[in-house]
C-alpha cells in the first residue's frame, strides 16, 4: 500500500533539504517528494498529516546492546527493535558482547536470522578479538561476508597495543570500520564512578578521566600509523574531546560518538547511589559535560548514539559497587538530543546529522535518504510534544534509566521502515 | 665478466649484468646434473663450509649437492652441534673456521645481517643462505632461473607474490631481483603481513587475491608460518586459506598458463590447495632442481677463478 506524508518539514542534511513537502512512498521506496505530490488516483493510500512535524531520514543508533543471544531476560532482538522503533530509530547497530560473543560468522548469521522478526533493521557489529579477550584476531573476512558491518570489542579495550595495531591492519585489509571502546583497565580497574569531588564525598572507587584519554590517544596514534580509520565510542571527557579535535585538525581519519547521558547528566547524579547512574565510562564533571556539548557543536563529535545497555533488577537492584554498568537509552535519546537544539547548542540540522548521515558514513551504511528512489526509512518527529517518561511505559524489556519522571519536549511519532509504519504514536 | 664483490650477501649488491651472468652460468651447470656421472672436477681441492644456524632441509642439501657435484669438500655445521651452544660468538666461530683455510662459507642465520658480519670479518667469500627476514639471494636467483627457463625473459613479465611479505626474505630478494630485471611485481596478503610503505619496495599492493592474479605470468605463494603467527597476524588457517590461499576457484581469474611457484616448505591446504600443486604449470619442484645449478654457478663464480 502507498503512503503519503503530507506537509512535513522534510529535513535531510545530507541532501541539503529543509522545506515543507509531501512525500510519497510506494513499494517500500520514496517515489516522489514535492509540494504538489498527491496520492495516486484509485489506489489504496494511507495519509499521514504531518503539519508541524519533521520528517527525517530514518534515525540510526550505532551503539546498542540487544543482549541476544544469551541474556534474553534483559532484552531480545525483537524487544530491542520495538524500543528502537518507539525511539524513532529505523536501524540499530548491535554490539558483540553477547553470550556467546558475536566473534564468528555463525553468531552473526544467527543475529541476522533473529532480526528478520524485528521491526527495525539490525546491523551486527562483530568482535575484533576472539571472545573479546584482546588476544587473537577474529575471522574478519568471514564476518564481513556473513553481514557484520563493523568491528568492536565494546565493553573492553584491547589492552595490548600490538594486538590493537594488528587488529586495525587486519580490519583495513577487509575495509571494516573499527569502533573503539577506550579504557585503560589497569587504571580504571575496580572503579565505579568518575574521579572528582563527588567520588571524594561518596567514597566510591573512582575512575580517572585519563583511563579513557590514554586509550583514545593510543588508538588515534595507531590509526594514524597504520592508515585506517577509527571511531571512538562513548566519549565522556573534555580531554578526549580535545585529543580528537586535534587529531581531526591534523587530518587523521577519526570519528567519535557520545551518548545523551554524557551531555545531560554529571557525576552529581550519583549522589543518591542510584545504580541507574552507573555506566562505563562514568558520568563526568560539569566541565566535561560542557566540553562534550562544545565538541558536538563544532563537529568534533560526529555521532550521538544511545549505548542502550539493558540490565534487569538482578544486575541493578544491588549495591552500587556490585551493579552492572549501563542504562537503556533508545527511547530517550531523541528528546535528550532535541533539548540541545532548544538550548541553542545544536541546530536542528546538526542534531539530525548526528544520528542519520554521520553514523551512516561511519558504518558505510547509507541507504536512508529523503530523495526519490531511496529506501523509505523515515522518522517523523513532533518537536513540540510534551511528555513524561513513566515507569512501565518502556518498550525495552529492561527499565534501567535515570530519566523516569522527567518531562521531555519532542518525540518520534511515526517510525517507518521500508515503507511500513512500525511505530505510530497517533491513531 | 666476473662478480664485483667477494661475497653474495644479497640481490641488492648485484647488477642486472651480474644476475644474467649467474643465470647463464647456471644453464651449463644444470647440464652436469643430467649426466650419468654427476660430477665435474672444477672445484677439486676446495673446501666449502656451510654453517646453518637455522633449520633447513632443501637449501642445505642443495648447497651440499652443488659443492659435491663440483668436487669440492663440503663440511656442514649446524648450530646445535657447533660451539654456539658453548657460548662462542659468531665472529669468533668465523675466525676459527678461517684458521682452517676454507675457500667458501655458506651462512644461514636467524638474524638479518649475520652473513655480512662474517663477510666483513673474514677474507673468505661468504654466500648468504638466508638471514632473518632480510635476504635469501640464492632462492631469488633460482626462482629467476626457473621463470626464465619457462618464459625466456624476465623483462616485462608480471609476477605476483602472495603471503607474508613482512617476514619473508624470499619475497625481499625476489622483489629486488625482479625489479632489476625489468619485471613488474605485485604483492597480495593481509595488511598485517605487509611491510610499511610496501610500495616503496617497488611493488603494487593489491588487497584482493582474485584481483591480484589477473594477467599475472607467475604466482609465487609464500609459506605461512602458522606456528608463529596464528591469532596474531591472521585469525586462523581457515580464514587465511579462504581469502589468501591459491585454489582452482581463484585460478579461474588468472591466465590459463600462469606459472605457480612456492619456495617451500608448503603448508598444503593453507596457502595452496593440493590440486593446484599438481597442475601442469606448477613448477615448484623445478625450483628445487634448479637450485642446485644456480648454487653450483655461484660456487664456481666466487671460488673457481
Amino acid at each position: 500500500m502507498a503512503l503519503l506524508i503530507r506537509t512535513a518539514r522534510a529535513l535531510d542534511p545530507s541532501e541539503g533539504l529543509d522545506e515543507i513537502l509531501n512525500i510519497l512512498v510506494e513499494g517500500g521506496r520514496i517515489t516522489a517528494l514535492g509540494r504538489d505530490i498527491e496520492a495516486p488516483a484509485g489506489g489504496d493510500c494511507d495519509v499521514i498529516d504531518a503539519a508541524g512535524l519533521i520528517a527525517a531520514p530514518g534515525l540510526i543508533d550505532m551503539h546498542t546492546h540487544l543482549r541476544e543471544p544469551g541474556q534474553e531476560y534483559k532484552e531480545t532482538i525483537a524487544s530491542g527493535a520495538r524500543a528502537a522503533a518507539a525511539g524513532g530509530f529505523t536501524a540499530v547497530a548491535c554490539m558483540a558482547n553477547t553470550y556467546p560473543a558475536n566473534d564468528n560468522a555463525s553468531t552473526t548469521r544467527y543475529i541476522l536470522e533473529r532480526a528478520r522478526e524485528a521491526c527495525v533493521r539490525v546491523l551486527p557489529v562483530a568482535a575484533l578479538t576472539v571472545g573479546l579477550k584482546g588476544t587473537a584476531l577474529t575471522e574478519m573476512g568471514d564476518l564481513k561476508e556473513a553481514g557484520a558491518v563493523a568491528l568492536s570489542d565494546d565493553g573492553c579495550s584491547i589492552a595490548d597495543a600490538q594486538v590493537m595495531r594488528l587488529a586495525l591492519e587486519y580490519a583495513r585489509s577487509f575495509e571494516m570500520p573499527v569502533l573503539c571502546h577506550c579504557e585503560d583497565s589497569s587504571l580504571s580497574f575496580g572503579g565505579v564512578m568518575h574521579e572528582g569531588a563527588v567520588s571524594a564525598v561518596l567514597g566510591l572507587r573512582p575512575i580517572a578521566p585519563a583511563a579513557e584519554e590514554l586509550i583514545v590517544q593510543r588508538d588515534i596514534a595507531l590509526a594514524e600509523w597504520v592508515g585506517h580509520c577509527v571511531h571512538i565510542q562513548h566519549v565522556s571527557t573534555a580531554g578526549s574531546v580535545r585529543i580528537i579535535r586535534e587529531a581531526k585538525a591534523r587530518g587523521v581519519r577519526v570519528t567519535a560518538e557520545t551518548a545523551p547521558h554524557y551531555f545531560t547528566l554529571t557525576d552529581e547524579a550519583v549522589r543518591g547511589f542510584d545504580t541507574n547512574t552507573k555506566m562505563n565510562p562514568p558520568l563526568r564533571s560539569a566541565s566535561d559535560v560542557a566540553a562534550i556539548r562544545q565538541g558536538l557543536a563544532d563537529g568534533t563529535i560526529d555521532v550521538i548514539a544511545s549505548d542502550h545497555a539493558p540490565h534487569s533488577s538482578l544486575e541493578k537492584d544491588v549495591e552500587f559497587d556490585h551493579a552492572a554498568f549501563g542504562i537503556v537509552g533508545l527511547e530517550t535519546m531523541l528528546p535528550l538530543t532535541l533539548a540541545l537544539v532548544s538550548e541553542g547548542v545544536l541546530t536542528l540540522a546538526q542534531a539530525v546529522e548526528k544520528f542519520t548521515c554521520n553514523p551512516a558514513a561511519v558504518l558505510g551504511y547509507g541507504r536512508a535518504r529523503l530523495k526519490a528512489g531511496s529506501v523509505a526509512d523515515i522518522t517523523i518527529i513532533d518537536p513540540d510534544m510534551l511528555w513524561t517518561l513513566e515507569r512501565g511505559r518502556l518498550y525495552s524489556l529492561s527499565c534501567n534509566t535515570p530519566f523516569f519522571g522527567r518531562t521531555f519536549t519532542g518525540r518520534a511519532v511515526y517510525t517507518i521502515v521500508g515503507g511500513t509504519v512500525v511505530h505510530a504514536l497517533r491513531a | 665478466m666476473e662478480l664485483s664483490h667477494k661475497d653474495l650477501l644479497g640481490i641488492e649488491q648485484l647488477t642486472a649484468q651480474e644476475i644474467s651472468l649467474i643465470l647463464d652460468t647456471a644453464v651449463s651447470m644444470k647440464e652436469v646434473s643430467a649426466r650419468e656421472i654427476k660430477k665435474v672436477p672444477t672445484l677439486r681441492g676446495k673446501t666449502i663450509i656451510s654453517m646453518f644456524y637455522e633449520p633447513s632441509t632443501r637449501t642445505r642439501t642443495s648447497f651440499e649437492i652443488a659443492g659435491k657435484r663440483l668436487s669440492a669438500d663440503v663440511i656442514n655445521i649446524s648450530a646445535s652441534s657447533s660451539s654456539v651452544v658453548k657460548g662462542e660468538t659468531l665472529e669468533d666461530t668465523g675466525r676459527n673456521l678461517q684458521a682452517m683455510n676454507p675457500d667458501l662459507l655458506i651462512v644461514r642465520h636467524a638474524c638479518a645481517g649475520a652473513p655480512k658480519l662474517l663477510a666483513d670479518a673474514l677474507p673468505t667469500p661468504v654466500i648468504n643462505a638466508g638471514d632473518g627476514s632480510h635476504e635469501h639471494p640464492t632462492q631469488a636467483l633460482l626462482d629467476a632461473f626457473t621463470i626464465r627457463e619457462r618464459l625466456e625473459t624476465l623483462a616485462g613479465r608480471s609476477v605476483l607474490i602472495v603471503g607474508d611479505i613482512l617476514h619473508s626474505r624470499v619475497a625481499r630478494s625476489n622483489i629486488l631481483l625482479l625489479n632489476k630485471m625489468g619485471a613488474a611485481v605485485r604483492v597480495c596478503g593481509p595488511l598485517t603481513m605487509m611491510p610499511r610503505a610496501v610500495e616503496q619496495l617497488g611493488v603494487e599492493y593489491v588487497p584482493c587475491l582474485t584481483d591480484a592474479v589477473r594477467d599475472a605470468d607467475v604466482i609465487m605463494m609464500l609459506r605461512i608460518q602458522k606456528e608463529r603467527q596464528q591469532g596474531a597476524r591472521f585469525p586462523n588457517e581457515r580464514e587465511y586459506s579462504r581469502f589468501f590461499g591459491l585454489n582452482r576457484a581463484v585460478l579461474r581469474h588468472a591466465r590459463g598458463d600462469v606459472l605457480i611457484m612456492h619456495p617451500g616448505p608448503v603448508n598444503r591446504g593453507v596457502e595452496i590447495s593440493p590440486d593446484v600443486m599438481s597442475l601442469p604449470y606448477s613448477i615448484i619442484l623445478d625450483q628445487v632442481t634448479n637450485g642446485v645449478a644456480v648454487r653450483m654457478a655461484l660456487m664456481y663464480l666466487l671460488t673457481g677463478k
